[in-house]
């Protein structure tokens, strides 16, 4: 790449290389179109200046014509559009083997944290040829987690997390960028992508180690928070056990049925009561306010990393969904 | 040449004078004008009111581009940059470009286009002009009394609940100015229906028209969303209703579907008028029928309605599902179609035509080149793939900038050239018109094309501070900047000049078709003495003698300047 005259960015991450190949496919045929058309009018102009031809043509149009030119560029749009969709899926689609990372973006400082409990601040090291799955969240207003280097972009929302990924294929340092304008220093909410060799970063990830890990915090929250009072698994529990619970399907009290994916957790600590679990009563206090979003993804690691019990109830102390047709079926929303 | 009973054509006379009575002197004094119903004057009114807050706009952008000059933040502070962006965007879209074509080309030509005495409702047209004022006030007292930031498209939660300039001030601006459109585009609707002359069948109407018609109708169906979005807004920050903020239990995204639902037709209701005066432009100085006048026309309706189901494609990355993105990618490849048939229509309108470099046609020109850069990398930004790494960068400034100010302003300028003698009764100096047309197009081209590379590179939109091996394509837009303010300053200068001192028009200096063209230069308050029948096509050119002004040498025509 040019120093002084940049032209493009490196490409270095699995998805880049796809998103430049058409990049460079819409260049080519938009150019030659575009070409096209000002060798016509050039040539139009030129041929058909007044002085060589003083009395224009009578000409109405041509069907035959317009079809032509309706149908090549739809084809053409559409090739455009499948290329552009495919990628767009891998982009969405994380592989099951990557290293989970959570992101926090707050006005004005990316916060981001590692499964181990390595934390830090507008920085995040990760390994090279490794797939790297981001789960991001707004703390304040909506932000925007752009690498141009690896062609990544998601807007990240307060009030929700969301996930993209990404597998780097060469090391150096990378620019990150907010892309969605967030306030004051919004030009300011920038940082690095550090890849690094297998070996540099396992080195890396053992010396910057400062807490313990999500899980490890969130365990401890739980317990200084007393949600273990509710939450036993014994049957005296007032609220329901958290074992396996993720990713599993919850029965509603108004007989709807969630599977309690992150999100769910997350509204479940922080709303208790927009969805109370069929059984239960109403009793879990809000912790909105007593938690910032660091803590609450704490307690979300921690609630995933809960192992179903040993048990051939996965949930201990719920109620059964009735036998017939169950709840989900006769599925009735209130108004 | 049977088009007019009362006003036959006749040929142009060589050295016309001004006629004695029209609507400029027809009566005098400032309360003439600021109580006028008359359509054309109105129009002038609406030109000096959109000329000023262009003029606003412009300062607020060389300001940004002599701060992006270099790479730190240097020149102000990221505050004051930012109130910068935001009040530039404000002003250019709905203080500048919302108007620009409609206000005035529009009022002045649709009732002249279709026979008309004046508007349907003209008091309601006078109002329009007065909501537009009060709006552009109410906005620069926001802008005066602190600013504000944000950026034109005001996302929530931070307009909502994190800023603390004078976001609902500005959004009551946009509020009542938004009244002003929708009431002139009733105007329009209900004028193209109802008031056309005997014989102006739809099938004859110029495509001004058809452009015109289509971008009323957006007007009134998408202006009242944004209404209502903008008042949501301003009772969430005020009434902390939780709507769009979601520590309040609202939906941010939702804030999103809504403002796009009007701004994505909104960018149709600045380029549609556009290529309305591109077709008539065109197909004067090529002395022939636009080819293909059905598709050109249809497309404009084509794009009204599909413009109403895309506006997802802003939100490619900002938490919508896969499926939704994949269906909004579609509509905008299809939306994007009619756009091409017209840029090919014009193309081969040229063909075997009798063309006449004159001013207008070169401002038509560019328009061609900068709108099919434009509309090429549209596609670029519809493609869902390339969309996430392109989204929020250079790249998009640059596409927006390319239609909305290259293609919209250049065919605002090239009508302006081109009905001059019409508004005012004389030439304009052709040669200044040609550096002007020439300056904008190399200045523009200079400043936004290298915009595209630098969103390629990834250079954020709304930084104020960089990375420094961004600086050289920023250096070159700078630049550009510099002689882009030149060029449409230039226009502003001469035409002023021109006004009494450039040689007079006539009724038809070009050789034109449109009925327009078949009353005196400037017409006179009721533009035509009787209530012309039309028996004609459009554009049809048989017995309509080619303008001997145009075949003038260069030297002759440069005579004007002096
Ligand atoms: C006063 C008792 C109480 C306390 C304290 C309490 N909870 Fe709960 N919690 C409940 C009850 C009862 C329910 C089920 C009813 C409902 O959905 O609100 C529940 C539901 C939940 C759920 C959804 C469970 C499911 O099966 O879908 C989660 C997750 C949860 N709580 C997490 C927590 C966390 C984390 C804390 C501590 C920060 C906590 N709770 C503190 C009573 C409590
Ligand atoms: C014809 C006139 C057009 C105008 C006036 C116009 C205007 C705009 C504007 C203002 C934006 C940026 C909004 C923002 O982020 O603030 C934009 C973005 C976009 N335009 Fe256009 N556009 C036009 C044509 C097209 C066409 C033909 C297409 C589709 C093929 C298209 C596709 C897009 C897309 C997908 C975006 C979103 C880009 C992103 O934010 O990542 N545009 N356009
Ligand atoms: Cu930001
Ligand atoms: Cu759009």
């Amino acid at each position: 790449m040019n120093r002084y005259f940049p032209f493009f960015p490196p490409e270095a991450s699995t998805t880049a290389r796809g998103v430049d190949g058409l990049y460079f496919f819409m260049l080519t045929v938009c150019g030659l179109t575009t070409l096209l058309v000002a060798v016509l009018v050039i040539v139009f102009a030129v041929r058909y200046h007044e002085k060589q031809h003083p009395h224009a043509a009578h000409i109405e149009g041509h069907a035959a014509l317009e079809v032509f030119w309706m149908v090549i560029p739809f084809g053409i749009f559409m090739v455009m559009f499948g290329w552009g969709a495919r990628l767009y899926f891998t982009q969405n689609r994380p592989p099951n083997n990557a290293i989970k990372i959570t992101v926090v973006g707050k006005q004005w400082m990316w916060k981001i944290q590692h499964a181990e409990g390595q934390r830090e601040i507008n920085a995040l090291h990760v390994p090279v040829n490794q797939p790297v799955e981001l789960s991001l969240i707004s703390e304040d207003v909506i932000h925007d987690f752009a690498v141009p280097a690896f062609r990544l972009k998601m807007d990240v929302l307060p009030g929700r997390y969301r996930t993209t990924w990404f597998q780097a294929t060469q090391t150096g340092t990378f620019h990150l960028f907010c892309d969605q304008y967030c306030g004051t220093q919004h030009s300011k909410m920038i940082g690095e992508i550090i890849v690094m060799e297998p070996d540099a970063y396992r080195k890396w990830m053992s010396t910057s180690l400062t807490m313990g890990s999500p899980a490890f915090e969130g365990q401890r929250l739980f317990q200084g928070l007393s949600c273990i009072s509710c939450h036993r698994a014994d049957s005296g529990a007032r609220g329901p056990s958290l074992s396996g619970l993720y990713g599993q399907p919850v029965h509603l009290a108004d007989g709807t049925t969630v599977t309690a994916d992150e999100n769910y957790i997350r509204e479940s600590i922080l709303y208790p009561n927009a969805k109370i679990v069929a059984g239960f009563q109403p009793i879990m206090p809000t912790f909105l306010g007593q938690l910032n979003e660091e803590q609450v993804l704490d307690l979300v690691n921690y609630i995933k990393s809960l192992a179903p019990q040993e048990q051939t109830q996965p949930y201990s102390n719920r109620t059964t969904p009735p036998a017939g047709p169950r709840p989900m079926e006769t599925k009735t929303y209130p108004q | 040449m049977s088009t007019l009973t009362a006003q036959p054509l006749s040929p142009q006379p060589l050295a016309p004078e001004l006629p004695a009575n029209h609507y400029l002197n027809e009566s005098h004094g400032l309360k003439s004008w600021l109580l006028t119903t008359d359509h054309k004057r109105i129009a002038l009114l609406y030109m000096a009111s959109i000329t000023l807050m262009f003029a606003i706009g412009g300062i607020f952008a060389m300001l940004m581009r002599l701060e992006l000059l270099t790479p730190p933040a240097d020149l102000v502070s990221d505050d004051t940059y930012n109130k910068l962006f935001t009040m530039h965007g404000i002003i250019m879209v709905w203080f500048f470009l919302i108007p620009s074509i409609p206000t005035t080309l529009g009022n002045f030509l649709v009732p002249m286009m279709i026979g008309a005495k004046d508007l349907a409702f003209p008091k309601l047209n006078l109002m329009s002009w007065y909501l537009f004022n009060i709006g552009a006030v109410v906005t620069i007292y926001a802008i005066l009394s602190g600013g504000v930031d944000g950026g034109w498209t005001f996302y929530t939660p931070l307009s909502t609940g994190y800023l603390n300039s004078h976001v609902v001030a500005a959004a009551t601006g946009i509020f009542i100015a938004g009244f002003s459109s929708i009431l002139t585009g009733l105007n329009f609707i209900v004028t193209t229906h109802r008031m056309r002359a005997p014989g102006m069948t739809w099938k004859r109407l110029p495509l001004f028209m058809w452009s015109n018609y289509a971008t009323s109708v957006i007007l009134v169906l998408a202006t009242p969303v944004l209404a209502i979005t903008l008042a949501l807004v301003a009772v969430e920050r005020l009434l902390h209703f939780g709507i769009f903020n979601p520590a309040l239990g609202g939906d941010p995204v939702l804030f999103q579907h809504l403002f796009w639902f009007y701004s994505h037709p909104a960018v149709y209701i600045m380029i549609l008028p556009a290529m309305g005066v591109i077709s008539e432009l065109i197909s004067t100085f090529s002395r022939k029928r636009p080819f293909g006048y059905a598709y050109i026309a249809g497309s404009s309706i084509a794009i009204a309605a599909f413009g109403f189901v895309v506006w997802a494609h802003h939100m490619f990355v900002a938490g919508i599902s896969v499926y939704a993105a994949l269906v909004f990618s579609l509509m905008s490849y299809a939306v994007s179609l009619p756009s091409a048939v017209k840029v090919f229509n014009w193309t081969a309108t040229l063909y075997k035509g009798s063309i006449s470099y004159r001013t207008p046609l070169l401002y038509a020109l560019g328009f061609l080149g900068l709108f099919t850069v434009g509309g090429m990398t549209g596609l670029f930004l519809a493609a869902l793939g390339l969309d996430v790494h392109i989204h929020d960068t250079y790249f998009v400034v640059a596409h927006f900038h390319y239609i909305m100010v290259g293609g919209t302003i250049m065919a605002y300028l090239g009508g302006i050239h081109y009905w001059w003698p019409k508004i005012s009764g004389r030439m304009y100096p052709e040669v200044w018109g040609r550096l002007s047309a020439l300056l904008i197009f190399v200045g523009f081209n200079l400043t936004f094309f290298p915009q595209f590379i630098l969103g390629y590179l990834g250079m954020p939109r709304r930084y104020h501070a960089y990375p420094p091996e961004f600086q050289v394509w920023h250096v070159l837009s700078t630049a550009g900047a510099s002689i882009l303010g030149v060029g449409y300053l230039l226009p502003l200068i001469y035409l002023t000049w021109s006004y009494k001192n450039s040689p007079v028009a006539g009724p038809n200096p070009w050789g034109a078709s449109g009925l327009e063209w078949q009353t005196q230069s400037p017409p006179i308050t009721h533009n035509f003495v009787t209530t012309p029948i039309v028996t004609r096509e459009a554009y049809d050119y048989t017995g309509i003698p080619a303008p001997a002004l145009a075949v003038r040498s260069e030297e002759e025509a440069s005579t004007y300047v002096s």
